[in-house]
């Protein structure tokens, strides 16, 4: 087990993902689900709960949400209920929430989560239900709270995993694994900032070698990778704090305050929940066929694993680089677009892609598909590294100029006169130079002092601006240093 | 089967039903009468039997294509609202 | 005779006799009259209703007019009907306008029939009696010291006192049926799905059916007409083809097999009430359908089944009404629990709480097992013997009610009383059956209803058997004295 041990406690941790189905119109309405509307101007009579209106499910919501059981191998159910979750709050408009309960859409599934040792642990999936999101409260105003239901209805689906994870850490891996796998599948824009992509974690602790689990909290509101990290890691300490000194762990609903960076119990959730959920009359049993199920798996797209698999064994890249890689779509594609262009290297690529490209894509803030230079473009650079025509070092400076300032990087090397120099001839007349005018080292090389072969190495670049071809240049030294 | 005041101010409770102390006799009263009635229930074998949701059994859920259809009508589903400001539903603060 | 049947007034528009306009001013004249002793009404719209005759009058002459053009009509007042206050009889939404049109309404409003008003019902359609009502009891046309029934009380009695041919109702546990046989009128509730619930108000999702109220079978035959079908509003409406339910009238009453329920036969059964409801099936008999006994082991548990799934239910469809986005809200509410309380308690009537609180009950935490999903199970054995049933007859008939109206505040102390009112119709909403309460007589000189439940879908054949009866029989155009008499549509005299 890769249980981290804390003074001899150990943390199990599952979690529940709430994922927005990135569908036109709502689970239950036709009302648009885009989001940063005016307030309120995106709520029907369904999704305000009018007397009198009914629901109509989505055929959109029901095909994603089968897409992500398949794509977990997840079990399909072919009976499914809507159920409703009965409670009151104010951003619940019908004072319950369509729900399913006793028979999910989707059941039993597993993902396989990649740790930062490079060991692989399978995290059970114990169900993922689809439902419909609330609204949303704001609490700036005095005395009052104000409702906005442009979210209510928005189809969710609540992926609950197996209490599997033994660290923030894997949780953190688990949800990323998740995070790629629904925007593979096209099912989920991902968008933490906005809420698509939102996350609740049970967390206990337990003695290590304990059987039973420890009480746990629910901890709330983890809307980053990195919130879910230090709430975990929070809500642990504390917990642990809490059994050493004798005291017992409350099961509760806790809220991460990001600015404070503290757990707090929640006023609004601490009575004791009696959801009364019961079979939504208005809604009968979703029923999905072989052909509805088969029509679905058509249109899987290579999946992050078997993505993986590929770049390792098509590209001979790491499991490390490959992982990297995936993580997003589109970053695959742009990958394989420049690996396309550039076929004799392909690891160069990815080490391209993964060190300059992806540094100058999170100093200005942008994602591979706002990246400023095409496939094209940087396949092109590329190719004049294989081709020597520019050493790797230089095409750096390239790279800059042409991220700066758009260029092509024929364009930046003509003008900056960065083409290497591979005439044996022109690097040899100036080795030549060199030693002349360094004829101590020289002597002190050829009497065993092999370190200096560096010091040559370096001047001979200096001279040429850097240009030099090395592998030439270390060829033509050896031959000229040599006694 | 009788129910207990206390059994009748947490079912209130959670029905979100303000009861003055002087009604809850009258509610603890007519309401085990009622469970009274509802306990012949018991006389029933119902062992292996399916519970009924619905009452007609072979209908399945119609899906609806995903298309956007509602305009926005804020101003007029607004006209029924008890309090609204900036086109915001409005309740005394809730603290989270 | 006077033209009382919308048949008839159907066919005096067609040829002319009296214009859309003066048929709905002589109607709204006898709802002035005969409103203030039995507040029928909860809502009149004179002045729309104007309007529509007008532009039915239009159609008319234009020669584009349907079979129910120019018709006066009321809604129950629990169907939403756009820009009309729509109140469910309930302090709730006393001031609600509701910002668009029940389905079923906008079909009657498609088919130029022309609303007078919405008619007074049991607060959320939960009660026996009509004495529910924030606005009021609806008193008996027959007899103002009794009940009309419930919960479409303010729909039979409207019929009943020839306020207009038609009204619409509601039916979750017999509250068309019953109403309709205490006011002595005919009502129907088609099978569960038929008709479209969307923008009814609802009380118990799998239990509430539309349908409607009217003087005769063959009445009720031509609305169902315009307001069955497939609603892509509602997922539990049913996409099965409309048959011409005017042709299924004429299905022969010869080899009819109809079962009497053995169940509906006992204890409690007033014996005037037995007698008539006796006497009618010696009128399908002659006509020469059989009778058999049949027996539904289960069915004296429907009063119990009922009394755990429709208030579950509605404990949850009426979460809704919570103070924030319409309905009553309390004044200066504390804080938000106390938003919901009050606003709640203080907008819902006794009994609704009641049900509610029954609700809550039922699906909490500890006792769903027990009465939740016990009663499903129960609900289930029902219908399995309804089924049972259907193999050996092709009708049900049996009384609709146990006695005649019952006195104004005699059953308001014990809910049980009431409830078991509805010992013989919520069978059929359990099981989701097309049924129909009919006049076949009079006991104590008030009404009795004769009640008929065919298997889903089979409201053809249930219409024609009503029918059939109504031509032998003549207890359907017996209406009570004093309400229609002065305000005649026609020249053709005094009705009743």
């Amino acid at each position: 087990m890769s249980g981290v041990e804390q003074g001899g406690w150990e943390t199990v941790i599952g979690l529940e993902i709430h994922t927005q189905l990135a569908t036109k119109s709502k689970i239950f309405s036709g009302s648009p689900t885009a989001y940063g509307a005016e307030p309120n101007t995106q709520a029907d009579l369904v999704d305000l709960g009018y007397p009198g209106v009914l629901p109509v499910l989505n055929a959109e919501a029901v095909r994603m949400a089968v897409k992500f059981g398949l794509a977990i191998g997840a079990v399909i159910t072919r009976r499914s209920v809507f159920a409703r979750k009965n409670y009151f709050y104010p951003d619940l408009p019908k004072g319950y929430q369509i729900s399913q309960y006793e028979l999910p859409i989707v059941g039993k599934g597993v993902l396989d989560v990649m740790l930062e040792d490079g060991t692989v642990k399978s995290i059970g999936v114990t169900r993922a239900h689809l439902e419909e999101d609330a609204g949303k409260s704001q609490h700036e105003g005095v005395g009052v709270s104000a409702i906005d239901l442009n979210r209510a209805g928005t189809p969710l689906i609540e992926i609950v995993s197996e209490p599997d994870m033994r660290s923030a850490k894997e949780a953190v891996a688990y949800m990323k694994k998740i995070h790629t796998l629904v925007r593979y599948l096209g099912i989920c824009d991902g968008n933490m900032q906005e809420g698509s992509f939102r996350c609740d974690a049970n967390v206990s602790v337990r003695r290590k070698g304990a059987e039973k689990f420890g009480t746990r909290a629910e901890l709330k509101n983890l809307n980053s990778f990195r919130f879910v990290e230090r709430a975990i890691n929070i809500e642990v300490a504390r917990q642990i704090d809490i059994l050493e000194g004798g005291g017992t762990v409350v099961q509760e609903t806790r809220l991460y305050d990001a600015d404070k960076d503290e757990t707090r119990s929640m006023r609004s959730k601490e009575e004791a929940n009696d959801y009364r959920y019961f079979p939504d009359p208005d809604l009968l049993p979703v029923v999905v066929g072989e052909d509805f199920i088969d029509a679905v798996r058509a249109t899987l797209p290579e999946l992050p694993d078997a993505k993986a698999q590929r770049f390792q064994s098509q590209y001979g890249l790491s499991a490390y680089d490959a992982g990297f890689l995936i993580a997003s779509g589109e970053m695959a594609d742009y990958y394989e677009a420049v690996a396309a262009l550039v076929p004799s290297d392909a690891k160069l690529v990815a080490n391209w892609v993964m060190g300059e490209l992806s540094a100058a894509l999170n100093k200005d803030g942008l994602d591979i598909t706002q990246s400023r230079l095409s496939a094209a473009q940087f396949g092109a650079l590329l190719n004049r590294i294989v081709d020597d025509t520019v050493s790797g070092k230089l095409a750096k400076e390239v790279f800059e100029a042409m991220w700066a300032e758009g260029l092509e990087a024929d364009v930046v090397i003509e003008s900056r006169g960065l083409k290497q120099i591979t005439d044996p001839a022109a690097i040899g007349a100036v080795i030549d130079e060199i030693i002349a005018a360094n004829p101590k080292q020289l002597a002190d090389y050829r009497s065993g002092k092999d370190k200096l072969f560096g010091f040559f190495v370096g001047q001979t670049m200096k001279a040429t601006g850097g240009k030099a071809n090395p592998v030439l240049l270390n060829d033509l030294l050896k031959q000229k240093l040599a006694p | 089967m009788s129910l207990t005041p206390k059994q009748i101010e947490r079912i209130a409770h959670l029905a979100r039903l303000e009861l003055a102390a002087e009604e809850i006799p009258a509610y603890s009263d007519s309401l085990s009468r009622i469970f009274g009635l509802v306990d012949e229930l018991d006389r029933a074998q119902t062992a292996g039997i399916e519970p009924m949701a619905h009452p007609l059994e072979d209908q399945v859920q119609r899906l609806r294509a995903d298309a956007i259809t509602s305009p926005n009508a804020r101003d007029l589903y607004q006209q029924n609202a008890p309090q609204v400001d900036g086109g915001l539903y409005l309740v005394p603060k809730v603290i989270e | 005779m006077a033209d009382q049947t919308l048949a008839s007034l159907a066919a005096g528009l067609k040829a002319r006799k009296y214009s859309s306009v003066e048929l709905t001013k002589a109607f709204l004249g006898r709802i002035e009259h005969a409103q203030p002793a039995l507040n029928a009404l909860v809502t009149v719209t004179a002045e729309s209703a104007l309007a529509a005759a007008a532009a039915a009058d239009v159609r008319i002459a234009a020669g584009t007019a349907g079979p129910l053009t120019g018709v006066p009509i009321i809604h129950k007042d629990i169907f939403c009907t756009s820009g009309v206050r729509t109140t469910c009889a309930s302090k709730m939404l006393s001031n609600f306008i509701s910002p668009y049109d029940a389905t079923l309404v906008g079909k009657y409003k498609d088919a130029g029939t022309v609303m007078l008003g919405k008619a007074n019902m049991d607060e959320f359609a939960m009660g026996s009696s009509n004495e529910t009502s924030f606005f009021g009891a609806v008193k008996n046309p027959w007899d103002l010291a009794k009940v009309p029934g419930g919960s479409s009380g303010g729909s039979a009695a409207a019929v009943a006192a020839r306020l207009a041919p038609l009204a619409t109702a509601t039916d979750t546990g017999g509250s068309i049926r019953q109403p309709a046989a205490l006011c002595g009128v005919t009502g129907l509730k088609p099978t569960y799905g038929r008709v479209s619930r969307y923008g009814m108000i609802a009380f118990a999702s799998s239990l509430d059916q539309a349908g409607v109220i009217t003087v005769s079978a063959e009445d009720a035959a031509l609305t169902l007409q315009a307001m069955a079908g497939f609603d892509p509003r509602d997922s539990t409406s049913v996409d099965v083809p409309v048959p011409d339910y005017a042709a299924e009238l004429q299905q022969p009453m010869r080899g009819l097999r109809i079962g009497i329920l053995t169940e509906f036969f006992g204890e409690g059964l007033d014996p005037a009430v037995e007698q008539a409801v006796r006497d009618s099936l010696a009128v399908w008999q002659k006509l020469g359908a059989t009778i058999q006994e049949v027996s539904l082991p289960n069915l004296p548990l429907s009063v119990p089944t009922y009394y755990v799934v429709a208030p579950a239910e509605c404990s949850s469809n009426l979460a809704r009404f919570d103070g924030v986005r319409f309905g009553h809200r309390c004044e200066d509410p504390k804080d938000l629990l106390d938003l919901y309380k009050r606003s709640r308690a203080e907008g819902f009537g006794s009994e609704v709480k009641r049900r509610i609180m029954t609700g809550t009950y039922v699906l909490s935490a500890g006792y769903y097992d027990a009465y939740y999903l016990k009663a499903q199970r129960v609900r289930a054995l029902i219908n399995q013997d309804f089924r049972r049933a259907f193999g050996e007859v092709d009708l049900l008939v049996g009384p609709t009610t146990p006695t005649v109206a019952f006195g104004l505040g005699d059953k308001t102390s014990d809910p049980i009383t009431m409830y078991l009112n509805d010992i013989y119709t919520i069978g059929a909403n359990l099981a989701g059956l097309p049924a129909m309460s009919i006049p076949c007589g009079f006991a104590a000189g008030l009404p009795v209803g004769v009640q008929l439940i065919g298997p889903h879908f089979a409201e053809g054949r249930m219409l024609a058997a009503a029918h059939a009866y109504q031509r032998e029989t003549d207890w359907h155009l017996r209406a009570p004295s004093g309400w229609a008499a002065d305000f005649e549509p026609s020249t053709t005299g005094g009705a009743a």
